[in-house]
Order: structure tokens, then sequence, then C-alpha cells
């Protein structure tokens, strides 16, 4: 999948390029209309203009804002409650009911109670985002807690490790922290898929949605699939950044092992 | 591969003791459908500070759930359990255990999971680490300080295990069969390198086995367990002189008898 090899990393590169020129082909020559389809030319030109006259960068950081609000609140409330319930088999039996009645919930339903509760501020796109991101969250670290290994408990507790809180802090934790980082990964994921809706409404001036959604509106197609390939490459940055930081730094012992 | 370790180093933490006396013990599970099945029925036993035993039993006769009740990992028991002439209830930084299956902590480090019994019991970080660079040391794998297990053979698993449970200075060592998943070499290699540790430490040793070769070779006594429920079946001293050679006459001749006597009163598969 991941082009390791760098005598392999060209055909990646090939299969973009063939990409660009078949895109290029079918713009130019088949569908011969802009509005339908704008070629890569057009959206260069459109990146450029974007770039030196338009709002990217207020853009950026209004998305990361509704983003960080989202994920941050997600990390806040999920991971606790996940630890709980791996943990604790009568939280466990206490709350999951609730929690798979609202789980299969789209977050996007949760639209219209987001502006009511929140009304068009930041937090109303954050609360969208939290709704995305907090239940893979929630139930890789429960799955987490529950596959500690025994052995693993009994050794700590043999070694003077006994108080459920030194317990969870030393030996679950730990144990359980791969199954909690791809959680958060996944979270990332739908959180940023989250965001383009959650923008859509009109909470702020500026964001990579809101924008999509803007020039949508002034069928300026060439600037909306310049946001599009923007969307795309920050979330693409942000899943590599986190594997990045947290396998090279956190998960640095499973490297070689076979489990 | 075992160095001497520079002595006067480590002052013991307890008086210098570890006889353990069990009276009358019983235990028994619930099963699923809420029957009782016992484990243990009333045994009795009594073993020497510094002496080294060995539980022989058929697999389900209660040996592990014997040592998981001396541990205090398993609760709800019947009698007495006695070290140095105190009643044990849970664990105790006085006992140390050694599990059959790999234990070690993924995500420390070897010298960082020798240190962790230390950590948990306040010990200061600088002496922490010196007590434990003592035990990697004696364990013969300094070498391996700052390697992930995952990165070590199970030979060197276990004996990171041994050195993480002797670096709280327990008077009492309890082994469920720790050498049980290791190849016919490395087990003896590792038998061989316990019975030198424990005669530097002087521990008083429980091991847990169902090979007699095994038990044979390590053991002053060993203890045979009657199928479920366990109780003691027969209790064999090993005379023989160490350092045993497994290949000798002597040795086989002991094996033999052990063997004989199983046989004929505790039946073992």
């Amino acid at each position: 999948m991941n082009g390791n090899k760098s005598r392999e990393r060209w055909l990646g590169g090939l299969a973009i390029a063939l990409g660009l020129i078949l895109w290029q082909g079918v713009s130019a020559y088949l569908v011969k209309d802009p509005f339908i389809l704008p070629g890569p030319g057009d959206v260069l030109f459109a990146f450029i203009a974007l770039f030196w006259k338009g709002t990217l960068l207020l853009d950026f950081e209004a998305s990361l804002i509704h983003f960080a609000i989202g994920l941050g609140a997600a990390l806040l409330v999920g991971i606790p409650i996940g630890i709980a319930m791996g943990w604790n088999r009568r939280f466990d039996a206490f709350l999951d009911p609730v929690i798979e009645i609202l789980r299969p919930i789209p977050p996007l339903a949760w639209i219209p109670f987001a502006i009511v509760w929140f009304g068009l501020t930041p937090y109303s796109a954050g609360f969208v985002i939290f709704i995305g991101s907090v239940f893979p969250i929630m139930i890789n670290t429960y799955s987490g807690f529950r596959g500690v290994p025994r052995v693993f408990v009994e050794a700590g507790k043999m070694l003077g490790c006994t108080k459920n809180r030194y317990l969870i802090r030393y030996i679950a934790f730990p144990a359980a922290l791969p199954s909690v980082a791809a959680g958060i990964r996944i979270a990332t994921g739908v959180g940023w898929m989250c965001l383009v809706a959650a923008e859509l409404f009109g909470v702020s001036k500026f964001g990579l949605g809101q924008k999509l959604w803007f020039f949508y509106n002034l069928h300026q197609m060439d600037s909306v699939v310049v946001y599009m390939i923007l969307l795309g490459l920050t979330g693409l940055l942000l899943d590599m950044v986190f594997r990045h930081y947290v396998e090279a730094y956190f998960l640095r012992w499973r490297t070689g092992e076979v489990a | 591969m075992l160095r001497r370790i520079s002595s006067g180093g480590g002052q013991e933490r307890w008086p210098d003791m570890g006889n353990l006396k069990i009276q009358d013990l019983s235990k028994s599970f619930t099963r699923e459908d809420g029957s009782e099945m016992a484990a243990l029925d009333h045994l009795s036993l009594d073993i020497a500070d510094k002496e080294f035993v060995c539980v022989l039993g058929s697999s389900g006769c209660g040996k592990t759930t014997l040592l998981r009740l001396i541990a205090g990992l398993d609760q709800d028991r019947e009698g007495q359990i006695i070290l140095d002439g105190e009643e044990m209830h849970g664990s105790s930084p006085k006992i140390g255990f050694v599990f059959q299956e790999y234990s070690l902590f993924p995500w420390r480090t070897v010298i960082d999971n020798i240190v962790f019994g230390l950590e948990m019991n306040g010990v200061g970080r600088e002496e922490r680490y010196r007590t434990a660079e003592r035990y990697l040391e004696l364990v013969g794998l300094k070498q391996f300080r700052n390697s992930y297990p995952s990165e070590l053979s199970g030979g060197m698993r276990q004996r990171v295990a041994v050195a993480r449970a002797l670096a709280l200075e327990p008077v009492l060592l309890l082994m469920d069969e720790p050498f049980g998943a290791l190849d016919a070499q490395t087990r003896n290699m590792l038998q061989k390198e316990l019975l030198e540790i424990w005669e530097k430490t002087r521990k008083t040793i429980v091991f847990i086995t169902h090979s007699v070769d095994e038990a044979v070779f390590l053991a002053d006594r060993i203890i045979v367990l009657t199928p479920r429920p366990g109780r003691v079946c027969q209790i064999f001293p090993i005379d023989l002189k160490r350092p045993r050679d497994r290949t000798s006459v002597e040795f086989a001749q002991v094996r033999r008898q052990v063997l004989d006597l199983i046989g004929q009163h505790c039946t073992l598969q």
C-alpha cells in the first residue's frame, strides 16, 4: 500500500501523472465545459489566484479550530468513558445500551441541534465533528482495556501495583495504547470528513468547507476543486503527522512484535 | 553466563527468613452451571527457609491454584498460609512471582521492567536503577538493558522476569512452570542458572513443574500432588549433591525411584 521501497515509488507517481492527463483529456475534449468539469489547468490558475488574493490561511485556521474543538472534546469525553467501561463491567453494562442507541445516528443528523445549542459559532461545527469522532475513540479505548492480558495485571499486582488507579495508569493504559491510538486515528479521519458539512450552515466566514460552499454558490467550480484538493491533502497530512508522531514515539516498543 | 555480583551491595529489606507454613488449605471454584469444583482439599505443607521445593502434579491437579493462593492472586480460601509467622492475605512484596507465560510489560525496556516493582514501592529513582542494574547483571543480560521484550528470545524474557521478581528482594519466590514454554536446551541452561541465582540470593523457592527430570535436577524436596482435588501425595527429599549431573547414574536412579513411587501411590499422567 505505502510504497516503502523507493524503487517502486515511481509507480505511484506514474499513476498520478496518468490521472492528471486523463482528467485534462476528458475535460478538454469530452466535456468541454469548465463548469461541469474544470481541467487541471483551470484548477491550477484558480489556486494561484486564491493563493495571492484569497483567504487560504484564514480558511485553514478556521477549519483547524473547528477540528481541534471537536477532536479535543472527543478525546476528553471518549477516553475516560472508554476506560471506565473497559475496566468496570458494571459501568459497561450500565452505559452500553445508551451508547449503542446513540452511536448509529449519523453525525450530520445532529446539525439542527448543534445550531440550536451552540448557535452559529465555531462550537457548533466542533460539536458535529465531536459526534463523528467520539465513538471510534470511546470504542477503541474500551476494547483496548478489555483486551489487556490478565497476566500483565497480575504481574503488576505481584510487584506492588495494587490500586485500581495505578493499575490503570501503569499497566492497562500502556497495554491498551495501540488500540487507543488506532481509535484516535480513525476518529481523525471521520472528524475531518464531518468538517465540510459542519461548515455548511454558516458558522463562520472562513473555513475550507465554508469556502467550498461559497464558491459553489458563485459557480466557480475550479475554486471548488481547489478546496476539495486542499481538504484531501490536509486530511492526509493530519493522518501522516499522527502516524509518524504516535507510532515513532509512543509505540516504539511494538516494532518487531508479532501480535 | 552469570557474573558474581558485588557483595555488600543491597541491604536485605526483610529479616533473612522465608519459611512457609500451609495448613488445611482448601479451595473450590464455582462452575458456570453453579456446581462446586474442589481444586485443593485440606492441603498442608511446611517449607523451610531457603529451601528449594518443586511441586509436581498432573495438569489440573491444582498446583497452579496452590501457587496463586500463596501469592494472593486467588482469594476466598479455607485454611491458613503463614509466611514467617504472619498470615498472608493478598499480595505482599515479600513474595515474588514468575509466571508461566511471558509477563514482561512489552512497552517497557528490560531495565524499566526490572525497575517496575521498586517504582511501585516508592523506591527513589537513583536507588531503584542501581538495584535493577544489579539484578540485570545477575541474570547476565547487561547488554540487553535497553531492549524491548519483543526483541528478546523466550529464555531471555524469563531471565528478565526472574530479575524483575528478585529486584524487590522477596523472601519467597514462586515460579509457575516458568520454563515450560522453552526448548529443552534453553530449559536446561535456565535451570542451571536458576540454581546459581538461588545459591547467591538464598531465597525460598516454590517451583511448579510437571517434569520429573526438572524437579529432580532442581529440588531439595519434591512434593507430589494427587489429581484433583489436590492433596499432598508424596514428599521426596532429593539428597543428590549439587551441582547435579542429569546424565549420571545416580540421577537416573533417583528419577526412576520418584517415577516408581508416583506410579504406586499417586496417579500422575
